[in-house]
């Protein structure tokens, strides 16, 4: 049943995006954003459909930061740790976060909601600290502003 | 604003009330003529190795292939940098009328926008633009697409030809150079990548006219900039300044008055110190910068900022090449040894040798520009490096 369903979302991505291998990121973005992270199944069905070899599309997969191939949350939190952000208390943020959900950075929930990460500048550097959830940008972060969204989503 | 710092309203100034007014106008004028004024103008790329955008697309444009593509770089991946976003979020009008010129002059049908993750919110808005984009397009008879591709959280993506790699599905590891992408870019077919920026000058010269453009700015810098000021300051945001201002001018205005050192560039720039502010031109004939301006009071720790960015540099190498993949990790590791006391002071030389090494021996940008920072501040704050 869950492969069926699998086959399905990577059928209808090939057919949106093409055969052809400058499809293969749209193909993997859309993966991910469906299904949080590329599994081996998912990696090799690609390979077949895009007539590539399992290696080239693993190794391409591997290459991007936001192409996760390990199990990840409904909700993955990327706290940006450059140097602006690090400055203006990016610290206590992500201590905030990991007292509110119980896991360390580059964990992931028990119910599989939430993975808490760290990442490279995020753009918000007039703004910091800053952090991702998923596609969405939160900036001017305190403490108590953290815990309010994370809240949020704990709700959710 | 004071007077000590000219702003100027030239990117983000409002649209025209005609959609796509300036690009109609421009749709009709000869290739040779706007290559002319793009020359005269002085525009060099915006996304910091500032070539000639002029040459850039005449270049491209002579070169024989049976299609050419346009490439937008929305990667934006520079600590300290967010004033695409800014553009992009603002006028993303200008940005695609920019590239459609381009479109026309080089003769190439179809253009993409290689958009960073990180900023996939913007993605519905610009898609929006683009759909009024095509609207406009088939009403002037113009033939040139526009798409969007999206990066995956790789800041080497960047550098033009890792961007084509990554946008054929491949890894994004830079390729040899030469061949430039004006000869063999996406797909291997000549190419012109321009930054964002450079994209909505090129449209604001066909509006203005280039003798208005060059009265912004100075002789080897032309023009306004956008610049992203952030650290320690009360003014963090974008602002659009002329080119060619002295540091100390910049530092006036955006200081906290206790400024101690303003990065220039980013993390691939330069840290310039207290001492140097006067003599310090922010612009392609002293400190060039792709706008990134972070800024620095004495609380800082210059170690903790050098390690910050040698963390950066490290995790974001793409480890194709031996120079900037083992380099990196020995720069930080070395400055660690030092800070410990494991290792002597002089050992400081050695690391900055190692970073010349880099700077000759690496294959990109990325491991070429480590030795930037490295050396300014290593050189600037050698005792902060060892208490
Ligand atoms: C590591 C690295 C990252 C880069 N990142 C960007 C970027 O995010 N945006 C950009 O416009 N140029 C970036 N560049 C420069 C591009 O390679 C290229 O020179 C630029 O897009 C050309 O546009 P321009 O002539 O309009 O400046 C980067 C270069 C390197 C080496
Ligand atoms: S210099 Fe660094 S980023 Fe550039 S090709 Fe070499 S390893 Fe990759």
């Amino acid at each position: 049943m869950a492969t069926n369903n699998n086959n399905q979302i990577i059928k209808t991505l090939v057919d949106k995006y093409g055969r052809d291998r400058t499809s293969l990121m749209p193909i993997l973005q859309g993966i991910v954003e469906q299904k949080n992270y590329l599994s081996d199944t998912d990696m090799t069905e690609v390979a077949r459909e895009l007539d590539l070899s399992a290696a080239q599309v693993y190794g391409t997969a591997t290459f991007y930061s936001f192409l996760d191939t390990v199990p990840r949350g409904k909700y993955v939190i990327r706290v940006c740790k450059t140097i602006t952000c690090d400055m203006h208390g990016k610290k206590l943020i992500v201590q905030t976060i990991e007292n509110m959900l119980k896991i360390k950075v580059g964990e992931t929930t028990q119910d599989k909601k939430f993975t808490l990460l760290q990442t490279n500048c995020l753009g918000w550097c007039h703004k910091g600290p800053s952090m991702l959830i998923n596609d969405e940008v939160y900036a001017d972060l305190t403490p108590e502003k953290t815990h309010e969204i994370i809240a949020e989503y704990m709700n959710k | 604003m004071s007077e000590l710092v000219q702003r100027v309203d030239l990117i983000f100034g409002e649209y025209s009330d005609q959609k796509y007014k300036t690009l109609a106008e421009t749709v009709g004028r000869s290739n040779e003529d706007i290559i002319k004024d793009l020359l005269d103008s002085g525009l060099k790329g915006r996304g910091g190795a500032g070539f000639p955008t002029a040459l850039k697309w005449k270049f491209t444009m002579e070169q024989p292939a049976d299609e050419r593509f346009v490439i937008c770089n929305a990667d934006e991946g520079e600590p300290g940098t967010f004033k695409d976003r800014e553009i992009l979020s603002k006028v993303p009008r200008k940005v695609f009328a920019g590239m459609a010129i381009c479109g026309k002059v080089i003769g190439a049908k179809r253009g993409f926008m290689y958009l960073r993750g990180e900023y996939k919110s913007l993605l519905p808005g610009l898609l929006k633009e683009i759909e009024i984009y095509d609207e406009t397009a088939k009403k002037l008879g113009i033939d040139f697409k526009i798409e969007i591709r999206m990066g995956s959280g790789a800041y080497i993506c960047g550098e033009e030809s890792a961007l084509f790699e990554s946008m054929e599905g491949k890894r994004g590891e830079p390729r040899n150079k030469p061949p430039y992408p004006t000869v063999s870019g996406f797909m291997n077919k000549p190419t012109v990548i321009n930054n964002v920026e450079t994209f909505v000058n090129v449209l604001m010269i066909c509006r203005i006219g280039p003798i208005q453009f060059r009265k912004l700015g100075t002789h080897d810098s032309r023009g306004s900039k956008v610049f992203s000021v952030s650290g320690d300051t009360p003014k963090a945001g974008i602002y659009e300044l002329e080119l060619g201002m002295p540091l100390a001018e910049f530092v006036e205005e955006f200081g906290d008055g206790d400024t101690k050192a303003v990065q220039v560039g980013g993390a691939s720039g330069f840290c310039v110190p207290r001492k140097k502010f006067k003599d310090t031109i922010i612009g392609f004939e002293g400190v060039p910068t792709g706008g990134s301006m972070m800024i620095f009071n004495s609380s800082r720790s210059m170690y903790n900022v050098l390690h910050n960015y040698l963390e950066f540099f490290e995790e974001e190498s793409c480890g194709q090449c031996t120079p900037c993949r083992v380099g990196c990790q020995q720069l930080r590791k070395g400055i660690e040894a030092v800070k410990r006391g494991d290792k002597p002071v002089v050992y400081l030389e050695q690391l900055m040798k190692l970073s010349e090494t880099m700077k000759i021996t690496a294959k990109c940008g990325l491991g070429q520009s480590v030795a930037n920072s490295f050396s300014s501040i290593v050189s600037n704050f050698k005792e902060e490096m060892i208490y």
